[in-house]
């Protein structure tokens, strides 16, 4: 390629590069930059406020945190709970429509997708309504079998989310399983038909192993959303501000510091560690699955 | 294992047989010889029963919208009492000042001109990065790729900082700018560039004299049509859907997302004692109603960019 040329296709990703200096890295340089201060009250506060220099103090603070550490703590209990269960369901669902004629594959996979279509916010307004004893029909529904359910109590307010996020995201899921499904051979299985292999078996032998990697990648994404919840925690607690407290997960703590308590300093160094844990999370996982399949 | 072997033989089998044979069998699937009648009954009910789990919430939330107040709260959430659907709708267009109204326009703003902007550069960005070869490329790809993993906190707060220092919070540029920059719209291009675009069409282009930017605008972008399409498609409904960024950057209400009012709304129902659940309810339908259409209306692009941008 002529040397001008190859200037005139950097030129083409000029804009993205300022664009992306201006949004993505002077804001994660000026929110390392930040997390290093500490605004401290002289005296009784009367003197007004000086900003100190303070080094790591921040981040040793955020690492001791009990709240931070344990709405970190919270948030991965219930990924290893939820993403499992969404993603089992996702998978099985995928390879039933793999199963059934194209024809009613179809139909079925818009009717799965209508969720994904609702967005996030709306999806928990719903829910969040559905649960309510007052205008919800959950709660006579469970009264019928004789469930005296109440989802807004302590116990049940990650259940109740886990639902949500479930319903929330099975079509999708199941949509790229699907896709990565429709890319096996289909020769394979009558091979393994002819073989005499049940179609449990197939799908355990052949099409499970085969869609491996979009399993992992769905898992991937869904850890990453699911270590910055925040919406859903958000509505629920516009609700019952009673369960669920303003500490319920990492970036809830991260906004109330930056916003209510004004101590941006350590909103920021808080911002930096999680995104250390999502990037030693994602890491980790990707690691540990990508040995398994060697 | 016989498995592998067997599956040898038969490759070889298929490869013999000539292709159209083998179309057809991929479409006349599943094999009715090998699927035993209970087993299809057994994952209809299991897809139907899913069916109606998705389907459920969204008619409980139709028939809850055409319920006044005490047809929500007393009666069978599961079917009609009485028709209120044109009072409730009513309610939520005048409710303070119209200001549903108002929300819904900057939604369609934020989402429309964010996504078109944010779409054509992306679309550059796509096409720099995979049909030249300039020093720093790989840094630039690794921008994008990494900041998959960047919390939106991360970014968000500090931008709230920055947008502030030059007056831009509470302003609809605050959303708008940062809809113009999205890494994952660049990654989506980058891929259907390498899929649509010929190297040797390029150079033909060159050799007959074309500018590169002509080449760009006026090649490029009308064969990159789908993949612009699935792009914008994305980006929209991402920015539509946004609720943290708004959260943060948007103080008064008349800046406000669909989402955002929403959210306000129903907190108001607990702390003034004013009950605005069926107000919620119809906004929450009407809210779906854009999306839905888009989503409908532009099926093909989307299927495609979501199980792309996933498997590629």
């Amino acid at each position: 390629m002529i040397r001008s040329q190859r200037w005139k296709g950097a030129a083409f990703t000029v804009p993205f590069q300022l664009g992306f200096a201006f949004l993505y890295l002077l804001p994660i340089g000026y929110a390392v930059y930040q997390s290093l201060f500490l605004q401290k009250q002289s005296g009784l506060g009367l003197g007004g406020a000086t900003t100190e220099f303070v080094g790591l103090e921040n981040y040793q603070h955020g690492l001791t945190d009990s709240a931070f550490m344990t709405s970190i703590l919270r948030v991965v209990v219930f990924a290893c709970v939820q993403i499992p269960f969404m993603l089992l369901v996702s998978l099985v669902l995928a390879l039933f429509l793999d199963a059934v004629s194209a024809r009613v594959a179809g139909r079925f996979r818009i009717v799965l997708l209508v969720p994904y279509m609702i967005p996030g916010v709306v999806a928990a307004i719903v829910w969040i309504n559905l649960y309510s004893p007052a205008v919800g029909p959950l709660t006579p529904l469970g009264d019928l079998f004789g469930f005296d359910w109440n989802f807004f109590a302590p116990s049940m307010v990650w259940p109740a989310i886990g639902n949500l996020l479930t319903w929330h995201g099975i079509g999708y899921n199941m949509v790229i399983i699907y896709a990565a499904l429709q890319g096996v051979p289909r020769e394979l299985f009558e091979a393994a038909r002819l073989d005499g292999a049940s179609e449990l078996r197939i799908a355990l032998s052949i099409k499970i192993p085969f869609v491996r990697g979009a399993l992992v990648l769905t898992a991937l994404l869904s850890i990453i959303q699911m270590l910055q919840i925040f919406n859903e925690p958000a509505l629920f607690r516009n609700v019952t501000p009673e369960t669920v407290s303003d500490s319920f997960t990492p970036i809830m703590i991260i906004y109330n510091q930056a916003f209510n308590a004004a101590n941006y300093h350590y909103a920021a160094a808080l911002s930096v560690l999680l995104a250390l844990i999502l990037g030693v999370a994602s890491f980790v996982f990707y690691r540990l699955t990508s040995r398994e399949a060697d | 294992m016989a498995l592998t072997e067997n599956r040898k033989e038969n490759n070889a089998q298929t490869a013999a047989v000539p292709p159209c044979r083998r179309t057809v069998r991929r479409l006349t699937r599943p094999d009715p010889a090998s699927r035993s009648r209970g087993g299809q009954r057994f994952m209809l009910l299991g897809l139907a029963l899913a069916g109606v789990y998705s389907l459920f919430p969204v008619y409980w939330l139709m028939i809850a919208a055409t319920k006044d107040r005490v047809g929500l709260y007393q009666s069978n959430g599961l079917w009609f009492s009485g028709w209120h659907l044109w009072d409730n709708l009513q309610q939520v267009f005048t409710y303070d000042g119209g200001i549903f109204l108002r929300w819904t326009a900057n939604s369609f703003l934020y989402a429309g001109v964010g996504s078109l902007g944010g779409t054509l550069i992306a679309l550059a960005t796509g096409y720099g990065l995979a049909r030249f070869d300039f020093p720093g490329r790989g840094a630039v790809f690794a921008c994008v790729v990494g900041s998959f993993l960047i919390p939106i906190a991360l970014l968000t707060l500090p931008l709230y900082l920055l947008f502030s220092a030059i007056g831009l919070v509470d302003t609809p540029w605050a959303m708008l700018i940062p809809c113009l920059i999205n890494p994952f719209s660049v990654y989506l291009a980058k891929v259907y560039t390498e899929a649509t675009i010929p190297f040797e069409l390029l150079e033909a282009a060159r050799i007959d004299g074309a500018g590169e930017l002509r080449i760009f605008f006026s090649i490029v972008l009308r064969m990159m049509t789908t993949g612009g399409a699935t792009v914008f498609l994305l980006a929209f409904v991402n920015t539509w859907n946004a609720f943290f960024l708004p959260l943060t950057v948007l103080r008064g209400e008349e800046n406000w997302t669909l989402n955002l009012g929403l959210y306000n709304w129903i907190g108001k129902r607990q702390e003034s004692g004013i009950d605005v659940t069926s107000l919620v309810l119809t906004g929450a339908l009407l809210s779906i109603i854009p999306m839905a259409i888009m989503m409908v209306a532009m099926r093909r692009y989307w299927r495609t960019g979501v199980t792309l941008g996933a498997l590629k």
